[in-house]
């Protein structure tokens, strides 16, 4: 039975059971709602409940279980000889996979019986052949062990999805049936089902938990793989990025070195852009501007944030790039020599990054207690001179904070710097050479050719680790600020 | 500051609330001159906006038109059998397109010399599809029918100007002389720019057709996506949040979760494309470029934000509402989910909203899922295909189109990029007014 079949059955057992155990419940007060401890309604959640949950854990830790517990199965029946020709056990396993994936495609087609694929062997039928005649192409013959490997394969999988099904669908129909034996007139229902949402509720405020679980190992275990085949100093001292898909091993520099530079670059350029744009204009927005002002310019400025980055990437790469060249480019003083530079995505990225410093900062300066703007002007202050003097200082602590979320806004930005800053890892002064970030060679190592197991590939998890304790530490540093900030006034 | 403290004798003979001094007129100044600062800042951000939208308009809306070029002509079964018999079957088809052409010049009293090579530069090899198109319609053999044959990206270009006669350099793609040519077709009427209904239907063309080009099927793929994420995300975050905002006591775990969701919200996106490509394509063993798993990294993405839009809206329903509820008796759990739940929607939706379009627009983690090398030549085959079997997404196009060695088809990005500025204007402009009309004051 195929797993959607599977799971809509679970929900049809819900359902009956819901109406089944409302109805027992009812019976149990003769007829009469008002004897029962809940409403009839909780009793049928509280059978539904007990059909579904319990089925659906068994099922979730079956489909996670059973690949691995299959995989070893195989795996112990494959000789050794033809792993040492087959270069890695992860290619023979592939193979037997697809040779499974193919006797299973066949069998639906109709091409051979269940027994026949169950008996066939290579000396007899021309497997390849076979598979490609019903649309599954194979690379090379196959081998007596590895057709056998996928007959064990395709069996213990076969049974493995019997046995579950049978299995699950006991399960749902057993806790359906205890529920429904317990239904009656002075069962706390409600009790119980809120208490299972309650459990539901919890469950997903732990997502959050899991992503983070999530992350935090998919980067590690391939980190570490990465420091396993490449030395770890080299990684974080090395001066040259130079990685080569051809030569394995040693042969790459990856040096985190230049792309650090290329990140800390672009990102000074950008805030130097956001930062006083963004600073003035919130400073007039708060102090300054009417609030007719004030109600259009804001969201007209926000607009900028909404904006999808992949906007920005192009208009680095296409109109800011040009425009620069033409104006330093060979014909006048010849300091840049393509579009793709520093600068383009440096400029972008400040564009882009505006209203993140003029809200964050707009929110700030607006939470200065008025008594201390009316204490300044009160002394004969002007209003420049009351807001320099004395509400600038007052918020300078929750404006670093703004300004640090912001640049590492800047440092995690994908796609401006993939698109505008060009893929040259340098370490140069020159704000007009094409240079590159972490970000820039994360998308690059990764969406290439290369195979997942070489450095070149897995350096892309260290440049992401990299990245992510880079940023957590900015935003926890600054968050941290914000908040010691916020508590002053309150 | 330090007035009181300075000497009698130093202090400005003349002075008063009459007479503006020098020191005074220097305060103005510089009080002008701040404001002024303030002023050019909102300006340089407005003028930045105006600048990005402008160029975008600019460059992008030559995407939506084409060039087409319309020719009538009669195909009897004598000539379609003929036609049939030789050798190079298209090219006789072809012969009979030129012939037509010819014809509709010279009716129009335009007479220019060309040969099928310059015919071949501008609409390309016609043959094939005037082929098929009496092999699809028998019906129409021996009667007029009227062909309506994209140009190529080149003439495309001379037409929304990206290519002038200046510029162009002779090549196999198009010849000076060509321009001649399509000048006098231009006039005959018989070439003629359209609405390029292709580019929003249409599907991906090869990296040699721009023209070709459309965005329909990674609409399509977006919108898989975007299912996905409501699908998740919605109830994942409200019940996320209900949690947290109503029954999560004070302790270190509901702690640990709060300082999570507020990292989560502040990690890079292209981190949360690594955690896809490692958990859902390597170790779950789902398929690549498929809108399903870009579905599920953009639901972990857009998670924080809903949760906190979310705690939010339910923090503003007053509580006066919940301890009505409690005091006619109703549980803890049927206050929120009968009272507050329903009161906290519109902005709940709101906030849903916002976090879909911020979604739709993220390119950086489905680089990593594989959805950029992908070319989305084909629509998804049915509603459960179109979860699972590879496409491509709007940004994810856009970048491809982006990266791409022909500038033909960086027109093609900046019009994606109008249409995909015009979903989220919509999804937007949604919230505002759900905001508008349901928000409550208490």
């Amino acid at each position: 039975m195929p797993l959607s079949w599977l799971i809509l059955v679970i929900l049809a057992i819900a359902a009956i059971g819901y109406v089944l155990g409302r109805s027992r419940a009812l019976q149990s007060a003769n007829g009469d709602a008002r004897d029962l401890h809940s409403l009839p309604s909780y009793y049928g959640a509280y059978v539904g409940m007990w059909a579904v949950v319990p089925a659906s854990a068994i099922l979730i830790i079956w489909l996670l279980a059973q690949p691995y517990f299959v995989n070893g199965q195989v795996l112990g029946t494959l000789p050794d000889s033809i792993v040492a020709e087959g270069s890695s056990v992860g290619l023979v396993m592939s193979d037997v996979r697809r040779v499974a994936e193919g006797l299973e495609t066949a069998i639906a087609q109709g091409a051979v019986s269940r027994a026949e694929a169950d008996t066939m062997d290579v000396g007899t039928t021309d497997i390849r052949e076979m598979l490609g005649d019903v649309g599954v192409a194979l690379g090379s013959a196959v081998s007596a062990e590895v057709l056998t490997a996928a007959q064990l394969y395709r069996g213990l999988n076969a049974t493995g999805s019997l046995v579950m099904t049978v299995l699950v669908l006991l399960i749902a129909l057993g806790g359906a049936a205890f529920a429904w034996s317990r239904s009656n007139a002075q069962f706390r229902a409600r009790n119980v089902v809120e208490r299972g949402v309650l459990a539901l509720l919890i469950g997903a405020a732990s997502i959050a938990i899991l992503t983070t679980i999530g992350i935090v190992f998919a980067l590690l275990f391939n980190t570490i793989e990465f420091f396993r085949l490449y030395p770890a100093s080299d990684f974080f001292f090395g001066t040259s990025w130079a990685p080569s898909f051809s030569g394995r091993g040693g042969a790459s520099d990856l040096g985190v070195l230049p792309l650090l530079w290329g990140t800390f670059y672009i990102s000074l350029i950008a805030l130097l852009v956001a930062v006083p744009v963004g600073l003035f204009s919130a400073i007039y927005l708060s102090e300054y501007a009417s609030p007719r002002v004030r109600s259009i310019a804001k969201p007209l400025i926000e607009i900028l944030a909404g904006i999808p980055t992949i906007v920005y990437g192009l208009f680095a790469l296409l109109t800011v790039g040009p425009i620069l060249v033409s104006l330093f480019g060979k014909e006048t003083v010849g300091w840049m020599s393509g579009g793709t530079a520093v600068m383009t995505a440096g400029l972008v990225m400040g564009i882009m990054l505006i209203p993140f410093v003029s809200s964050l900062s707009d929110d700030i300066i607006n939470a200065v207690p008025q008594a201390m703007r009316d204490g300044s002007y009160g002394l004969g202050a002007t209003q420049s001179e009351t807001i320099r003097q004395v509400i600038l200082p007052a918020a300078l602590p929750g404006i670093v904070g703004a300004i640090l979320l912001a640049a590492s806004r800047a440092i995690g930005e994908t796609m401006i710097v993939v698109l505008g800053a060009g893929a040259a890892a340098r370490l140069s002064l020159n704000p007009f050479e094409a240079m590159t970030t972490i970000t820039a060679k994360i998308v690059s190592q990764l969406t290439g050719d290369a195979d997942f197991a070489s450095p070149e590939a897995l350096v892309a998890f260290a440049l992401g680790m990299t990245l992510f304790v880079l940023t957590l530490g900015l935003n926890i540093f600054a968050l941290y600020i914000v908040r010691k900030y916020r508590e002053q006034y309150d | 500051m330090t007035d009181a403290s300075m000497d009698p004798a130093a202090r400005p003979a003349k002075s008063g609330l009459t007479v503006t001094d020098a020191r005074t007129r220097k305060r103005n100044a510089a009080e002008k001159r701040f404001r002024a600062y303030g002023m050019a800042a909102i300006g340089l951000g407005l003028l930045f906006l105006l600048f990005l939208f402008g160029s975008i308009l600019k460059s992008g809306l030559p995407a939506f038109t084409h060039t087409i070029v319309s020719v009538e002509f009669t195909m009897s079964q004598a000539d379609v059998d003929d036609a049939e018999s030789k050798m190079l079957k298209t090219k006789a088809y072809e012969n009979f397109f030129i012939a037509a052409l010819q014809s509709q010049l010279e009716a129009s009293a335009l007479d220019v010399a060309f040969d099928a090579k310059a015919i071949e530069r501008i609409v390309g090899k016609t043959g094939g599809t005037i082929r098929s198109h009496f092999k699809d319609n028998p019906g129409d053999i021996g009667k007029p029918v009227a062909f309506e044959l994209a140009a190529s990206s080149r003439v495309d270009g001379y037409f929304n100007g990206r290519v002038t006669r200046e510029t162009l350099v002779d090549s196999r793609f198009l010849q000076l002389t060509d321009l001649d040519l399509v000048d006098a077709l231009k006039e005959a009427g018989i070439i003629q720019s359209a609405f390029n209904w292709n580019f929003i239907t249409g599907k991906d063309s090869g990296v040699d057709n721009p023209g070709g080009a459309g965005l329909g099927a990674s609409v399509i793929g977006s919108f898989f996506m975007m299912l996905v994420v409501l699908f998740l995300s919605l109830p994942i975050g409200v019940a996320a949040s209900i949690y947290l905002e109503e029954f999560a006591p004070k302790n270190r775990f509901t702690d640990l979760i709060e300082v999570n969701i507020s990292n989560l919200a502040a990690v890079p996106s292209i981190v949360f494309g690594i955690l896809g490509l490692a958990v859902f394509i390597q170790f779950a063993g789902l398929p690549q470029s498929a809108p399903l798993v870009g579905g599920l990294v953009l639901t972990l993405m857009t998670l924080p934000t809903i949760i906190i839009s979310t705690r939010a809206s339910l923090a503003a329903v007053p509580p006066s509402i919940r301890d009505a509820a409690l005091g006619v008796g109703a549980s803890k759990m049927q206050s929120v989910f009968h009272h507050v739940l329903p009161l906290a929607m519109p902005g709940i939706l709101t906030g849903t909203i916002i976090g879909l379009a911020q979604a739709l627009g993220e390119t950086a983690p489905l680089l990593l899922i594989g959805m950029v090398g992908f070319v989305a030549r084909e629509y998804p085959e049915g509603f459960i295909a179109g979860f699972t079997d590879a496409n491509s997404a709007m940004p994810a196009q856009i970048y491809t189109w982006a990266s791409r060695a022909d500038p033909g088809f960086y027109e093609k990005a900046w019009g994606g990029i109008i249409i995909l500025l015009l979903f989220l204007i919509t999804m937007n402009t949604i919230a505002v007014i759900l905001r508008r009309r349901f928000e409550r004051r208490w």
